[in-house]
């Protein structure tokens, strides 16, 4: 993950992500959107717009599948990679 | 009904949760609850579940998994998956797992929950699962107050199958069973499982949450986290009905269906807790079962056996006993086997005893097969008898057709008029019957029948049986332990006179 990102974010796994819209609904600052892209399982995936997020987690909640969301939050220290 | 009272203010934030320490969370990811790479699961897309866009059993699955991974449970839970699309919640959790046949896995559960009390065990089923095929079982745990959690998706209808009508399916709704709508006076109302649970004494946590939408959802993450902490905590049962949605079953969007929950689900299924004793219920303890032989022998009255030291007849005219006792309920058929079977067992042979009879105590037929013999037993059932007794005139006419040619038939000749038709084997009328009743109690027929058997086969020794009168009657009074030791001898001596054996 580039450091230069603001903190915090989610990041959406293109692929796993199924296109059902329930993060899209669930985010109270609406920086969610679907894409036109297909993923390889032919779904619109849903993606960030790049800022705004407020870190709640609604889309994490929400999303019913485990692996699709991460969100990184505010206090977010990111691993070193050795 | 009560709105959704969150249980307790410390639990309203999640961090501090009874008795949880967790650190405050810096990254929302796959919770470890979950299994990394599904590798149970079939085909190539082994990252990610087989359930449909917008489905509300991945919503529950993650609450569970975070639950499980931030409680520091996962080693310890074992997940009970039931039938329906939740079926293969095996592939996913990082847990113990069971699969079990469709509705029993509050059975399974309250199972696994005895033999490991220490184990957090989660009952998750559908509602085609828990409120119709599994209908008593889950009144039967709750009643019980098995120490479990049960997470219980209602979603109204049967996803996995294809649409049709479930117990919880509304009033007018169009499934594929009930392409009119559910119709009240033909296919009756929703069932309301939380409220039926809630009729129960032992249940301490009842709630029914909603997947509508992020409030509910949030709620819906407390009540779980609060069913599993009790299950930890070994309060006894939990029960979380959430009202998830299908959108493949109900033919619309996952928004769609967000909304038709809000809208149809929730007037009907009243959302809220119904019951939190969990603070003031106290740990469950149960006995511990017993196990000693010795105890188990003393509960069941069977005395004290003597050692087997007793002298085997090696002279016996018939030294492997395949035996059918046949008559009416009530003359005494099962004991007169169990009787020649723990004499068997006193002098150092195998033996088996096994019944058959009709839902009638007294007067409908019966019989029971009794093996007896120095190998060990292969099938209990006698289907071809070297020996018969034969109480009554049904019994005769049935059993003597299956018996081996060289066997030995007795048959109570007080009760039955015909003579058997066989001519291949050995018979020997003996008025069974007719020498209870002049010993004073037509009850001792069963041990008259003993006293001949020893006679006819030579295997047991008449005053050996009589010693063991004692132990195989523990606790009855001295007359009737008299009674039976005349009974054995009257049998006894009837066939040494009258045959030549």
């Amino acid at each position: 993950m580039s450091e230069s990102r603001k903190y915090p974010f989610p990041v959406i796994d293109s692929d796993i992500c199924k296109g059902c819209k329930l993060c899209i609904a669930a985010c109270p600052k609406k920086v969610l959107v679907i894409s036109e892209k297909l993923n390889s399982k032919g779904f619109h995936f849903s993606e960030y717009v790049g800022e705004g997020c407020i870190g709640c987690g609604n889309c994490f909640y929400t999303c019913p599948e485990p692996s699709a969301v991460t969100v990184y939050l505010k206090d977010y220290v990111p691993e070193e990679v050795s | 009904m009560e709105t959704f009272l969150l249980p307790r203010r410390s639990s309203r934030r999640s961090p501090s949760f009874t008795g949880c320490n967790m650190e405050k969370k810096t990254v929302l990811r796959k919770p470890k609850g979950f299994i990394n790479v599904y590798k149970h699961k079939p085909g190539a897309e082994k990252d990610r579940t087989h359930y449909c866009p917008g489905c509300g059993h991945g919503i529950l699955h993650k609450l569970i998994a975070e639950a499980l991974e931030d409680f520091d449970l996962v080693e310890k839970t074992i997940i009970i998956s039931p039938v329906g699309c939740s079926v293969f919640a095996y592939y996913y959790f990082h847990t113990g797992n069971l699969q079990v046949a469709h509705g029993r896995a509050p059975a399974v559960a309250s199972a696994v929950s005895r033999a490991n009390p220490d184990s957090v065990v989660i009952s998750y089923q559908g509602d085609g699962d828990l409120a119709a095929i599994g209908g008593n079982n889950i009144n039967q745990a709750a009643n019980r107050g098995e120490n479990m959690a049960v997470f219980f998706v209602n979603n109204a209808i049967y996803g996995m199958t294809g649409g049709q009508m479930a117990p919880t399916t509304l009033e007018g709704q169009k499934t594929t069973t009930t392409p009119y709508g559910r119709n009240v006076k033909t296919d009756g109302y929703p069932i309301q499982v939380c409220e039926l649970i809630n009729t129960f004494t032992a249940p301490v946590y009842i709630a029914r949450t909603s997947l509508q939408d992020m409030v509910n959802i949030r709620k819906t993450r407390i009540a779980v986290r609060k069913a599993i902490m009790n299950a930890k905590d070994k309060k006894g049962f939990s029960l979380v009905e959430v009202l998830s949605m299908c959108p493949s079953g109900w033919k619309k969007d996952s928004l769609q269906s967000q909304q038709w929950i809000k809208e149809r689900m929730v007037p009907r299924f009243p959302l809220g807790v119904l019951r939190d004793i969990s603070e003031e219920a106290e740990t469950i303890e149960r006995p511990v079962p017993v196990m000693d032989p010795e105890e188990v022998k003393k509960i069941f009255g069977y005395g004290d056996f003597k050692a087997s030291t007793i002298q085997k007849n090696t002279e016996a005219n018939i030294k492997k006993i395949s035996l059918r006792v046949s008559g009416f309920g009530g003359q005494g058929i099962m004991s007169t086997g169990i009787v020649l079977a723990n004499v068997g067992m006193e002098y150092g042979y195998n033996v088996s005893w096994l019944p058959s009879y009709g839902p009638e105590m007294r007067g409908g037929t019966a019989n029971c097969s009794v093996k007896i013999q120095e190998d060990t037993i292969g099938a209990s059932e006698v289907t071809e008898p070297n020996m018969i007794i034969a109480m009554n005139q049904p019994s005769l006419e049935k059993f003597e057709k299956i018996m081996i040619p060289g066997g030995a038939l007795m048959y109570n000749s007080t009760l039955i008029d015909i003579e058997p038709t066989r001519n291949d084997v050995d018979i020997y009328n003996v008025p069974i019957t007719g020498m209870a009743d002049e010993l004073g109690d037509t009850r001792v027929q069963s041990m008259v029948s003993v006293g001949a058997f020893a006679a006819i086969t030579g295997l047991f020794d008449p005053k050996e049986i009589v010693t063991l009168i004692p132990s195989l009657f523990a606790g009855k009074p001295d007359k009737v332990l008299k009674m039976n030791e005349e009974a054995v001898l009257k049998g006894y001596n009837y066939v040494t006179e009258n045959f030549s054996v």
